[in-house]
């Protein structure tokens, strides 16, 4: 597909990506971190999330700067953000320049999570930039000795309705000060008709400067003086260091020193690789332990695991838990194994600790919540330390970036130098937290017309926050150091089924330990909660002899979800199938559908996935995968569609491969071979039908099409062979032995 | 023992030093000569991060020694195009938005501009498998196919 048509020259969008991307990967760090809160206070930068300042400055020149607390994590988020503060301020595109993530900076607009960046921090960025707007048209009226109904904003001016007269520009209306307004969360928006930017597939402005190799990733962020460090984590997952020594590092030119505390042990160097050689180099003796459970009864272990409490997510109708229900019944268990971020990148950050001011150069996805958790961690107050947000590769969640900008303001503090530390690829697979396993059991009672009379269901989830929390800092719980009150982390908002039964109930069963240290990856939790979900719809329709689609949609109640599966009724050619044999042929192709309302209040996807299974070997290809989605307005339909192919290609990868290995003391999969992901031979082709509602508030899109994914791929597996797959990844050997089991029947 | 290479990098003569002859060329390339285009992905030539050409043809920076790449000819994605004249696949990739986070991405136009070199016309079967030991997380693949189809299917 051709990139859609643009508002601005291809070349004009270059330059602006290649400006853009000075000011915000900042490419003179130690100036910036020069930016003492004394300086802050002495110029008045605000940062509150409710004054327009915190968010917008208009200088001298026209230019205006976005201060953005949500960053870009390679979604196209901070492009959609300024596409937004652009519209509201009826200001061309690439007169914005963007700032993110700076807690001297940007407001703390929460971290850059759960697909909320446009649907929570764009809405707070659109209400501040109209209320801007306003004020810049009162501010023309009297000084136009004019009314602010005779005067409209245009392109960076505010001009006379009726034309005639150049009207004032924003720089003269603010004459270089600040708007000094609190936010007017009543300030009216623009019509969705007049929209110029918003709803626009504007270029996104990092791509360019990546793809000619000018882009600076936080691994390429260097300050004067800079120091290289390597961890030397231990050697299982809870090990005691017992006992070091750098003998060998010392002939290692470049090497400086050792940092240790309790059980954090990294080395310095002068020089990157002299800085890897010496963590190699290092002889460390760690205490034995074996805590991990066997993973091949990681099942079991969930079942047995102490349950912390017990909390329905979801009722409907009046039947106490357990009581029965007359009618036939169905029950059915599904299990996710642990997945890790599996980032391209490893985790970086630059740490400086200079006159007493911590500053961190970090690829977190939560700038803010970083800066009070490292306060807590090295003793210092909330005010002295400073997290400078610079992109890394691609996190999913909360991957290892905390930890390793937790270590590296270690290391820094220790050292009173500047350092800058990066993760070697085992680091990242065995240290970063991981996306913990889940449990869900389902039970069904059907009526004597095969409809569904109840449903329970029940998750099995870690508890928050859990013992050793992934949202703990890695460098906290290694040095023994004080851990801040966690983030909570989300796995449960919205679990549950967005059908309208007369009786349903789902319980979440909050686990006191899970395996390793957990957190967050795209769609936690939602995404096992629909696998389950939609698996055992599909499983009842079997049981019933019920079109897949046609179970849906007798159940589905929301006018907006029935639009969406009418849509991708023709969208993906559906045709009933309940009665449909099996495909015999040594590679049998199926299709499977699933939906979600995604948290059961927000965006809408739908999906159709068309498989093959290789009967002879087991493999599933998924070939084709059709998606229609509605997020309300969208912001930018090819940045959407971008992020709609990432949600599946990554979820088809987590399905039919992902899973991270351990023995009882240690993660074994510590690199691409020991955890292999989905490879460009694999990729299906993906269709996407989107749906846009101008008119309405703009949902997030960076998950739920992640949701769908495994139980559309389940279902079509089924579809095409009647085996059904409850325990993801479905890799060949488990599909092979469910294959003979069929065949036996 | 010091090394000292001479070797060309993006047409212009260059020399690096390493106190270690097997220090990777992607550290030298990255610190000495400030070239970031190139990353560090595994340091195990499994991901393709850090994909340079080296006489023409792609080479894994982060697992090749120094002392093997004297008087090579390296080119890196800088030297490959810029936005003044890009190369045919960095136009692609632009016009696709074939990023997500793009880390990976220089490696998917390294590898995908030495298949294109030997082969200017390749089927998207080939380009699949020119491609696959090159691994994106972002899940970008449908996007780096279309750009590189892009340039694939471009009549001589």
């Amino acid at each position: 597909m051709a990139a859609p048509p643009v508002p601005l020259s291809r070349r004009a969008m270059l330059r602006a990506g290649g400006a853009l991307a000075v000011g915000f990967t900042l490419r003179v760090p130690a100036q910036a971190a020069d930016e003492s809160s004394a300086g802050r206070a002495a110029r008045g930068r605000v940062v509150s999330a409710d004054e327009v300042d915190g968010f917008i400055v208009i200088d001298g020149q026209g230019g205006v700067t976005l201060y953005s607390g949500k960053v870009e994590l390679g979604t196209g988020a901070l492009t959609a953000l300024t596409q937004m503060a652009a519209e509201e301020l009826s200001l061309p595109f690439e007169r914005l320049t963007p700032v993110q993530g700076d807690t001297l900076l940007t407001p703390d607009q929460r971290p850059t999570y759960a697909s909320l960046s446009v649907q929570q921090g764009g809405m707070q960025i659109r209400r501040a930039a109209a209320t801007a707007r306003e004020a810049l048209l009162e501010r023309a009226a009297r000084q136009l000795g004019t009314t602010k109904a005779a005067l409209r904003a245009q392109g960076g001016r505010v001009v006379p309705v009726a034309g005639g007269g150049e009207g004032l520009s924003y720089a003269e209306l603010v004459a270089g000060a600040s708007l000094s307004l609190p936010v007017d969360p009543a300030a009216p928006l623009k019509d969705p008709r007049d929209y110029t930017v918003v709803g626009k597939p504007v270029p996104r402005l990092d791509i360019p400067s990546k793809i000619f190799g000018r882009f600076d990733f936080v691994h390429d962020v260097r300050v004067p003086g800079m120091l290289h460090a390597r961890m030397v984590h231990p050697a299982s997952a809870g090990a005691s260091l017992e006992a070091f020594d750098d003998t060998p590092c010392k002939r290692i030119p470049g090497y400086l020193r050792t940092v240790r505390k309790g059980d954090f042990l990294a080395v310095v160097a002068t020089d990157e690789w002299a800085a890897v050689r010496a963590s190699t180099a290092l002889v460390a003796r760690w205490s034995a332990w074996a805590g991990l459970p066997d993973e091949a009864r990681l099942v079991e272990y969930q079942r047995g695991a102490k349950v912390d409490r017990d909390q329905v997510l979801q009722a409907h109708g009046g039947t106490p838990i357990g009581a029965a229900v007359a009618g036939r019944q169905l029950r059915a268990s599904y299990d996710f194994p642990l997945n890790t971020h599996g980032s391209i990148g490893p985790s970086c950050a630059v740490a400086d600790f200079k006159d007493g001011q911590l500053t961190v150069w970090t690829p977190s996805q939560a700038s803010h919540l970083l800066q009070k958790q490292l306060a807590a961690m090295l003793g210092l107050a909330t005010g002295k330390v400073r997290c400078i947000y610079v992109e890394g590769a691609g996190c999913y969640g909360r991957n290892g970036s905390d930890d390793c900008s937790s270590e590296a303001a270690l290391i820094a503090m220790q050292i009173a130098r500047p350092v800058r530390l990066q993760w070697m690829r085992a680091d990242e697979h065995g240290w970063d937290p991981k996306g913990p396993p889940t449990l869900l059991d389902y039970r069904a009672t059907l009526d004597a017309e095969g409809r569904i009379a109840a449903w329970d269901a029940d998750i099995y989830l870690p508890e928050r926050p859990m013992r050793r929390s992934g949202a703990t800092l890695l460098g906290a719980v290694l040095a023994g150091l004080p851990r801040y009150g966690s983030d909570e982390g989300i796995y449960d908002p919205g679990l549950g089924i967005p059908y309208t039964l007369p009786d349903n109930r789902l319980t979440a069963h909050w686990l006191v330990d899970t395996p390793l240290p957990a957190a967050w990856i795209r769609a936690p939790g939602r995404m096992q909660n629909t696998f389950g979900t939609e698996s055992f719809l599909d499983e009842i329709a079997a049981a019933t002899g019920t079109d897949p689609f046609e179970l849906r949609m007798r159940h589905l109640s929301d006018p907006r979800g029935r639009e969406l599966m009418e849509r991708l009724r023709s969208f993906a050619r559906w045709e009933p199938r309940a009665s449909r044999p099996r495909d015999p042929g040594e590679l049998a192709r199926g299709r499977g559908i699933s939906y979600a309302k995604y948290e059961l209040v927000r965006t809408y996807v739908g999906v159709v996935a068309d498989v093959e299974v290789h009967r002879p070997t087991g493999a599933i290809r998924v070939l084709r995968v059709a998606v229609v989605h509605d997020c309300g307005q969208i912001i930018n339909p090819d940045g959407l569609r971008n992020q709609i192919e990432g949600n599946v290609v990554q979820t088809v990868s987590r399905t039919l491969i992902e899973q991270l290995r351990f023995s009882r003391s240690a993660v074994t999969s510590l690199d691409w071979a020991s955890y292999p992901i989905l490879t460009f031979p694999g990729v299906p082709e993906v269709a996407v039908d989107l749906i846009d509602r101008p008119t309405e508030v703009p949902w997030g899109a960076g998950e739920p099409t992640t949701s769908v994914i495994p139980s559309a791929i389940a279902n079509a597996v089924f579809d095409a062979t009647g085996v059904r797959l409850r325990s993801v990844p479905f890799r060949p050997a488990v599909v092979l032995a469910a294959l003979a089991q069929v065949e036996r029947k | 023992m010091a090394i000292s290479v001479q070797l060309t990098v993006n047409g212009k003569p260059e020399t690096l030093r390493a106190d270690d002859p097997a220090m990777p060329l992607l550290y030298a390339l990255r610190n000495q000569l400030g070239l970031h285009g190139l990353h560090f992905g595994c340091g195990l030539a499994q991901c393709g991060a850090c994909t340079v050409h080296y006489d023409g043809e792609p080479l894994r920076s982060c697992v090749m020694p120094l002392s093997a790449v004297a008087g090579a000819r390296i080119v890196t994605l800088e030297g490959l195009g810029t936005p003044d004249r890009p190369h045919p696949l960095q136009q692609a990739f632009v016009d696709e938005q074939a990023a997500q986070c793009g880390y990976c991405i220089n490696g998917m136009i390294m590898q995908a501009a030495g298949l294109l070199a030997t082969n200017p016309h390749p089927t998207e079967q080939q380009v699949r498998q020119a491609l696959a030991a090159n691994l994106c997380k972002c899940g970008t693949h449908v996007r780096i196919l279309r750009a590189v189809m892009r340039v694939a299917d471009r009549k001589p």
